[in-house]
C-alpha cells in the first residue's frame, strides 16, 4: 500500500487576499517507509497531513490511498496529534480499545490486543487509570498505543512529541524507531525539528512557505536504531538546516517587524568591546 | 422561647410548634399523601421535559438554521417564570393534573435544551477529529464521543432543570391543586397556621436538596473524578 498525493493545492481566501497554503504538491509515500515532512511554521505541513488524513479537503488535486481516492477520515489512515486527544471519560485500556470497539471487534480480542500494544509502550501497569492521572509523556504513549491498535498501514503523526520535555521526547523517539521496525508501518511524521527528522526518517521532505511547496528531498541512509549524538546525523542535520534556514528567515521576515535581519548579532559583544570576559 | 416575646407566635412559629405540626402531618398520613401526589407530578413533568429538552437541544445542534432562529426565542422563554404559563395551562387543560404537569414541563424543558446545546457546541474539536480518524461517524460518533464529552454540562443542565421543575411544581400546586405539598402549605395559610406553612417549607427544602445530592451530586462527583476536575 502506498499513499499518492497528486497535484494537491489548498488556498484560503481572507479579507485582503488569497493565501496559497499548499501549491501543487506531488509526492508518493511508499509502503513501510518512514517519512518526515519538515518545514517552518506556517508552511502548510500540518495542512498537508490533514488532507492526507481526510480531515480537510484539498482545493484542487487528490490523495490516493491504497488505490482509492481519500474522501473522508477513516481508520486506515489513523492520526496522532500534538496533543494526546485521549478521552477523559474512559480508562486507559478503554481509550486504547476505542477504535477497535468502533470496528466491532469482540471484547476478548480487543482486550488482548490493547494489552499487547500497551505492553509495547510499557504502560500495562496503568491500564485502569484515568487519563488525568498520567504524565504528558505517558498520555502520548497511550495515544500511540491507541493508534497502533487500528492496524492501519499508514500512521500519520502531527508533531506528536513537540509538547513534551526533551528527555521524554528522546525516549519516545527511540521507542518509535523500535515500534516502526517491528510493525513496518508507513509513517508520515510532521515536525519542525531538524534533528528529530534526521533521527527518525528514511526520507525528509523540506517544505517552503508562501506558497507551500516541497523544496527538497533528502534520503537518510543511516543504520538504526539511531542515537541523537551520532556524528553522521549532525552532519546531515546541518545540511538540511542550510536548506531550511532560508525558509525560516523568509517566514520570519513576513511575520516580524521590518527592521529585523538575521545577519544582526552574529557575534555577541558587550559594550566594553571585551570579548574575553569570564574565560 | 416564650418568655422572650420578641414576636407573636402567628408571625413566626417556634421550632417546637413546627416539629409538632410536622409530626401531626406525618402521623395522620396527610404529608405522605401530599408527597406522593407531588412526586407523581414531578416525575411525569420532569421526565417529559428531559425528553422534549433533549430532542429540542439535539435538533438545534444538528441544524444551524434552526439554531440561529430558535436560540434567542428559547433563551427568552427560559427567562420567563413558568408560573406565568398557568392561566394558559388552566385554559387548555382545565383545573387538573395536566395543567400542573404542563407548567412543570415548560419550566424545565428550556434549561435542559440550552444545556444540551451549549454542552455539545463546546466539545474540544480534537476529540471529534481523533474519533473520526478511528472510524467514528454518524450515530456512533454521537454515542461514543459527543454525548460522553458533553456529559458534564448536560448533567448541570439537568440539575438546573430539576430545580426549575421543583419550583414550578410548588407554584402550580399552591394555586390550583387539591392534593400535594403546595396545597398543604396553602391550607396552612388559609387556616392561619403558620407552623404548618413552615413545616411544609422544610419538607420542600429537604426533598429538593435530597434529590440534588443523592442523584445529581453522585453523578457529578463521578464525572469530576474521571475527568480529573478535582485536582485544581
Amino acid at each position: 500500500m502506498s499513499v499518492i498525493v497528486e497535484k494537491v493545492s489548498k488556498s484560503f481566501i481572507t479579507k485582503t487576499d488569497k493565501i496559497n497554503t499548499l501549491n501543487n504538491i506531488n509526492v508518493t509515500f511508499h509502503k513501510g517507509e518512514f517519512i518526515c515532512i519538515l518545514g517552518p511554521s506556517g508552511c502548510g505541513k500540518s495542512t498537508l497531513l490533514n488532507i492526507i488524513a481526510g480531515l480537510e479537503q484539498a482545493t484542487t488535486g487528490r490523495v490516493i490511498c491504497n488505490g482509492q481516492e481519500v474522501q473522508e477520515a477513516g481508520p486506515e489512515r489513523v492520526v496522532m496529534f500534538q496533543e494526546p486527544a485521549l478521552f477523559p471519560w474512559l480508562k486507559v485500556i478503554d481509550n486504547v480499545e476505542f477504535g477497535m470497539k468502533l470496528a466491532g471487534i469482540p471484547k476478548e480480542e480487543r482486550r488482548e490486543k490493547a494489552t499487547k500494544y500497551l505492553r509495547m509502550v510499557h504502560l500495562t501497569r496503568f491500564q485502569n487509570c484515568f487519563i488525568h492521572e498520567l504524565s504528558g509523556g505517558m498520555r502520548q504513549r497511550v495515544a500511540l498505543a491507541r493508534a497502533l491498535t487500528m492496524d492501519s498501514e499508514v500512521l500519520l503523526m502531527d508533531e506528536p512529541f513537540a509538547a513534551l520535555d526533551s528527555q521524554t521526547k528522546s525516549i519516545l523517539q527511540l521507542e518509535l524507531q523500535q515500534i516502526w521496525l517491528e510493525t513496518k508501518k508507513n509513517i508520515i511524521f510532521v515536525t519542525h525539528n531538524v534533528e528529530e527528522a534526521v533521527l527518525l526518517a528514511d526520507r525528509v521532505l523540506v517544505m517552503a512557505a508562501n506558497p507551500g511547496v516541497i523544496k527538497k528531498e533528502f534520503h537518510i541512509q543511516l543504520a538504526r536504531p539511531r542515537q541523537p549524538d551520532n556524528v553522521d546525523l549532525a552532519y546531515l542535520a546541518a545540511d538540511i538546516m542550510k536548506e531550511l534556514k532560508e525558509e525560516v528567515e523568509k517566514v520570519a521576515k513576513a511575520e516580524f517587524d521590518a527592521d529585523w535581519t538575521s545577519k544582526k548579532s552574529i557575534i555577541l559583544s558587550d559594550s566594553d568591546s571585551n570579548m574575553g570576559t569570564g574565560i | 422561647m416564650d418568655w422572650l416575646r420578641l414576636w407573636k407566635p402567628y408571625i413566626f412559629p417556634s421550632p417546637v410548634a413546627v416539629f409538632t405540626t410536622l409530626w401531626d402531618l406525618i402521623a395522620d398520613g396527610s404529608l405522605g399523601i401530599a408527597v406522593l401526589a407531588s412526586a407523581k407530578r414531578i416525575i411525569i413533568g420532569y421526565g417529559l421535559s428531559i425528553i422534549i429538552g433533549i430532542l429540542v437541544g439535539l435538533t438545534i445542534v444538528r441544524f444551524k438554521y434552526l439554531d440561529e432562529n430558535l436560540s434567542p426565542l428559547i433563551l427568552g422563554l427560559q427567562t420567563l417564570p413558568s408560573i406565568c404559563w398557568l392561566p394558559f395551562s388552566i385554559l387548555w387543560y382545565g383545573l387538573n393534573e395536566s395543567a400542573i404537569i404542563f407548567v412543570i414541563t415548560v419550566g424545565s424543558t428550556f434549561a435542559v435544551s440550552i444545556a444540551i446545546e451549549s454542552g455539545m457546541k463546546n466539545i474540544n474539536p480534537l476529540f471529534i477529529r481523533a474519533a473520526k480518524t478511528m472510524g467514528a461517524k454518524g450515530f456512533n460518533l454521537y454515542r461514543n464521543v459527543i454525548i460522553p464529552a458533553s456529559l458534564p454540562s448536560i448533567v448541570s443542565g439537568l440539575k438546573q432543570g430539576w430545580s426549575f421543575a421543583w419550583r414550578a411544581l410548588m407554584a402550580g400546586e399552591m394555586i390550583s391543586a387539591t392534593k400535594g405539598l403546595g396545597q398543604v402549605l396553602m391550607v396552612g395559610r388559609d387556616l392561619a397556621d403558620i407552623s404548618q406553612v413552615m413545616a411544609v417549607m422544610l419538607v420542600i427544602v429537604v426533598l429538593g436538596v435530597g434529590v440534588d445530592k443523592l442523584i445529581f451530586g453522585r453523578i457529578e462527583i463521578n464525572i469530576r473524578e474521571r475527568w480529573g476536575l478535582d485536582k485544581a
